[in-house]
């Protein structure tokens, strides 16, 4: 509200006024509750760091045990044995390599396209109404999907995908094998469907962010809104549209529900065909809690916690940096 | 050449042919890439619906369980331990959550904060089984038993960074001047904080909040080891407790085709749940203004 | 617009519906206190977990029980025998279902004294398969289903099934052979019959609740099974007969030990645990392969296990009249849902079992 200079010195002198009735007489008073305010605010906020040092501090300790009798070979080797005490994960790793990665290459074109779509594209009218049933998608709960993946997806991969993908695409080695339905192919689409919204909802913000005017400078002087879109908006949102990739390759690794579904839960040896069976380090833990008494079962599954929580916070870590360098994202808008 | 420049001209030179025709394609592109978000959404909302609609009745939500393979019975207690979970889990989550975003946004200076807002970060990326494994080791061995209480602590961690961020990114954004005319007045930081910059940022919270149980409702992997699952009626928080996604876990895996059709139906309870409580969130409190 | 007098009405109607369920809840569940309160456990609700065999029996059972003179609530949780042993052994469960009988290191391990088991039921391992164009059953024995388990046979239309199955066109279609993800007695019982009739299985893979399956796929529980069978075309699986029946699949006739090939049934289970001669006085044992013309070689018993020593005096004699129940009166809904009706020995036995359970200085169970 613009004010006039007779205005702001009223204003002034009032306050001057309220302010000297007031002091007189609270300055201690409002300091201490002020202190007591901070203080209670403290105590919560000690809570929550006392819990994220408490989950850490759990993972690690229960670990110890198969850390310090496997040490590094828990991440090569392939057997995870409890009958005979032999724990390794290495099929589990594999998996959650192999799942993700297939997640992000399919789900960061389609993303970034329809990003681009309900930036540069969207008639007005549309946007907003877009934008929210894209994001919606992130409303189903993973195990809904985990439910479609296991008794509609994986029975028509078996009966008609894979066997299409062999017979069209078999020259590539992914495409090889027995067709399960159940299994590595069958974790990947689930996957996509899962960081899909994330990796819209992301480079939508960001594109976003790209001053109006920049694109309109481009466009006056005579560029296609692709040519606006290669030369101005992508290069501005590349770092955080980076973040968001890599957030969502972070909630791809450890995602477990709509995976462990449908994965099959057999390790194979590693090859390259998706169509193989397998796990993935999450979906060993949701499977395998049960079984695991005290003793090297219970260690192996937390060092496999341990090692999630690992992976997670580095490439959280690493996105978070990523998309703070854009300068104007914040965190809450990456909350999906 | 200059005609090639001029964007009024129909194309003169195949530079400029291809130059449209490429940004035909990108928009061809890009529209596809949308429709298929978009299609996916539409196509596993239809499917859920068709298959869970003709279970959905009232016996759904007022009863129990049936035998194995019998037709009849419902999920009521899934509904019903589903409910008390997120309650448990709010009485936890929120304030917890609600204090760190105070805390981060008001009185957060210096690398003390910083180190509060990336533990708030590492919260949000740490997979959800890992509070279940977590209030499994400590809550449930040693208390000998699967509990509600432990569902609740379990969901309630997984509340806290959810409603600690939004509640921050939203208290910043309560204007300055608000803040300092407060403190102008007279009035302590902390009245200030209560009276005035909370309440006007309470639609944003509450958003928040509200977001955040609706996301916990649908969580699976730390309830399978803490609140365990029950086919009875239960209201007590010692004792094994069924929630939603669990009992459409367990029905997911039956071969009986009365169980999958209650495991289509309660995906149909769950999702509306879901999607009632964001939108009305959002509707109520203004939020879907907020976008371009 | 949401206004700060909403909150009040709002969290008045959710607390308003949580005490509307609780309230259902609340009455379903007291029918059973009205029938005068002499010598009915004070407690209400049990709590077991274990096997899925058992699923479909012990489903009907518990919607039963509650209504039962001096019935429970029983939560049962079909979490797989080995699970169902672990919550026992971390003194989660009340009580623990499984259909392979507790080994020595996992008895070592209680932390109660000793853990009695105490059969419920018996029932048959079914060797089911999903297969086009098949009238009839397919015949298998136990050298060929080792060979299909190991993977050495790999497609429908091997010799070795071929041989077995004259005047059966297989297709040229590749097996997907599908086992259990998780702990299970049901694998307890299929690989400790595998490795009576294989030795290589015997020496490759072995026989436990977990074992190191050679290939295919991996499914949770019994249900599990049943569903990946079903949605698999080609695949092959074992899964408990009340599954099978159920959902009508088809099943094979499997070779017994004197060389008949057996469909998995009731009179199969019941002639195979006939003819098993010596049974350990803690009743731990398997059956399969047992000798005699009518024996269905893939059969077991399934188990209730708990502890002897019952801390809480009450519970205690809860769960016992839950035990007494099973055996005896529960034991009418067997052969409807193709579980055999226990033996009258094996009762007998059960029931110096139970009267062995102590809560406090007092036997838990006080009936007759």
């Amino acid at each position: 509200m613009k004010t006039t200079p007779l205005m702001q010195s009223n204003i002034a002198a009032q306050a001057r006024r309220v302010s000297a009735l007031t002091r007189r007489g609270t300055r201690g008073k409002r300091r201490l509750g002020d202190i007591i305010f901070r203080n209670f605010t403290l105590l919560f906020v000690l809570i929550t760091l006392a819990l994220v040092v408490g989950v850490a501090w759990i993972l690690v300790s229960y670990s110890l045990p198969t850390i310090t009798a496997f040490g590094f070979s828990f991440l090569t080797n392939q057997a995870f044995d409890p009958v005979h005490n032999v724990f390794g994960v290495a099929p589990a790793i594999f998996g959650t390599l192999v799942t993700s990665c297939f997640a992000i290459i399919f789900a960061v074109p389609i993303g970034i396209g329809a990003a681009i779509f309900l930036v540069e594209f969207c008639p007005l009218a549309l946007r907003s109404m877009l934008a929210f049933v894209m994001e919606l998608l992130v409303a189903i709960p993973s195990v809904v999907i985990g439910l479609w993946g296991f008794l509609v997806l994986a029975s028509w991969l078996n009966s008609s995908g894979e066997p299409w993908l062999q017979s069209h695409l078999g020259f590539l080695p992914f495409f090889r094998g027995q067709p399960h339905g159940l299994g590595l192919l069958a974790a990947g689409i689930v996957l996509v469907i899962m960081i899909l919204p994330l990796i819209i909802s992301v480079s939508r913000e960001v594109m976003l962010t790209v001053p109006q005017s920049q694109r309109e400078a481009l466009l006056a002087l005579g560029a296609t809104r692709w040519e606006v879109i290669r030369h101005v908006v992508l290069p501005a949102s590349r770092v955080g549209i980076m973040g968001g990739i890599i957030l969502a390759l972070g909630r791809a690794l450890g995602e477990t529900m709509a995976v462990t579904m449908v994965i099959g839960n057999q390790a194979t040896k590693p090859s390259a065909s998706l169509f193989d069976t397998g796990y993935t380090l999450s979906s060993v833990i949701a499977n395998q809690f049960g079984e695991a008494t005290q003793g090297l079962f219970l260690s192996a599954l937390l060092e496999a916690g341990l090692l999630v929580f690992l992976i997670t916070l580095a490439t959280n870590v690493l996105a978070r940096w990523l998309v703070a360098r854009m300068g104007r994202m914040s965190i809450g808008g990456l909350n999906t | 050449m200059s005609a090639a420049a001029h964007p009024f001209l129909p194309p003169r030179s195949a530079h400029m042919l291809r130059r449209r025709a490429s940004n035909l394609l990108i928009l061809a592109l890009a529209v596809a890439a949308a429709l298929f978000a978009v299609a996916i959404l539409i196509y596993l909302l239809l499917y859920v619906i068709v298959r869970g609609l003709p279970f959905l009745n009232v016996s759904f939500f007022t009863e129990l369980p049936a035998a194995f393979g019998s037709s009849g019975g419902g999920m009521g207690e899934a509904v019903q331990g589903t409910l008390i979970l997120v309650g448990l889990a709010s009485i936890m989550g929120i304030p917890l959550g609600l204090c760190t975003g105070i805390y981060l946004s008001e009185f957060g200076r210096g690398s003390f904060a910083g180190a509060v807002r990336f533990t708030v970060m590492v919260l949000t990326g740490i997979p959800t089984i890992i509070f279940g494994l977590f209030a499994w080791v400590l809550i449930v061995i040693p208390s000998h038993g699967f509990s509600g209480l432990s569902g609740g602590v379990a969901l309630g961690i997984i509340m806290i960074p959810i409603v600690a961020s939004t509640s921050e990114e939203v208290l910043r954004l309560v204007p300055k001047e608000i803040r300092e005319a407060s403190l102008a007045l007279g009035a302590t930081e902390a009245r200030t904080i209560l009276s005035v910059v909370l309440p006007a940022a309470l639609n944003g919270i509450i958003t928040g909040i509200v977001l955040a149980m609706a996301r916990i409702a649908g969580e699976t992997a730390p309830l399978l080891m803490t609140a365990f699952g029950s086919t009875f009626w239960n209201a007590d928080i010692t004792q094994p407790m069924d929630a939603l996604p669990l009992r459409i876990f367990v029905f997911t895996n039956s071969p009986y085709p009365i169980q999958i059709s209650q495991a289509y139906a309660g995906s149909l309870v769950l999702i509306a749940l879901i999607f009632i409580a964001s939108f009305a969130v959002r509707w109520a409190t203004g939020g879907f203004r907020r976008r371009r | 617009m949401f206004k700060r007098w909403h909150i009040a009405p709002l969290l008045a109607a959710l607390t308003l519906l949580s005490m509307l369920f609780s309230a259902c809840g609340g009455a379903s569940s007291a029918s059973t206190s009205t029938n005068g309160a002499q010598s009915c456990p004070a407690t209400r609700t049990l709590n077991g977990a274990g096997s899925t065999f058992d699923g479909p029996l012990f489903s009907k059972l518990f919607t039963v029980y509650p209504g039962v003179k001096c019935g429970a609530n029983v939560n049962y949780q079909l979490i797989g025998s080995g699970a169902g042993i672990n919550d026992l052994l971390n003194q989660l469960v009340d009580f623990g279902a499984t259909d392979a009988p507790m080994t020595d290191a996992q008895l070592a391990k209680s932390p109660n004294g000793p853990i009695i088991h105490i059969p419920v039921t018996l029932g048959a391992v079914a060797i089911s398969y999903n297969l086009s164009g098949i009238n009839g059953h397919l015949k298998l024995t136990g050298a060929v289903l080792a060979d299909i388990f190991m993977g050495k046979v790999k497609t429908w239309n091997d010799p070795e099934i071929a041989g077995l199955n004259p005047g059966v066109t297989l297709p040229n279609q590749n097996i997907t052979v599908v086992h259990r993800s998780d702990g299970s007695g049901t694998t307890g019982i299929f690989t400790h019959y595998l490795s009576a009739v294989s030795d290589d299985w015997k020496t490759k893979v072995g026989a436990a609740t977990t074992v190191n399956w050679p290939l295919g796929v991996g499914a949770k529980g019994n249900p599990g099974v049943a569903a990946a069978i079903k949605a698999t075309s080609g695949s092959i699986g074992y899964v408990e007969l009340a599954y099978v029946v159920a959902n009508n699949f088809p099943y094979a006739l499997v070779q017994n030990a004197a060389g008949n090939y057996v469909a998995p049934s009731l009179d199969g289970a019941k002639a195979d645990a006939a003819n098993v001669s010596d049974i350990p006085a803690d009743l731990r044992f398997y059956i399969v392969n047992a000798p005699g013309n009518d024996s269905y070689p893939i059969s077991g018993f399934s188990w209730m296990i708990v502890y002897q020593n019952q801390s809480n005096p009450d519970k205690g004699r809860a769960i016992a009249n839950m035990l007494w129940w099973v055996t005896h009166d529960g034991q009418s809904y067997a052969s409807a849902l193709t579980y055999v009706p226990l033996p009258g020995g094996i009762v007998t036995r059960d029931e110096a079992q139970i009267k062995s359970m102590k809560c406090g200085n007092t036997p838990c169970y006080t009936g007759k």
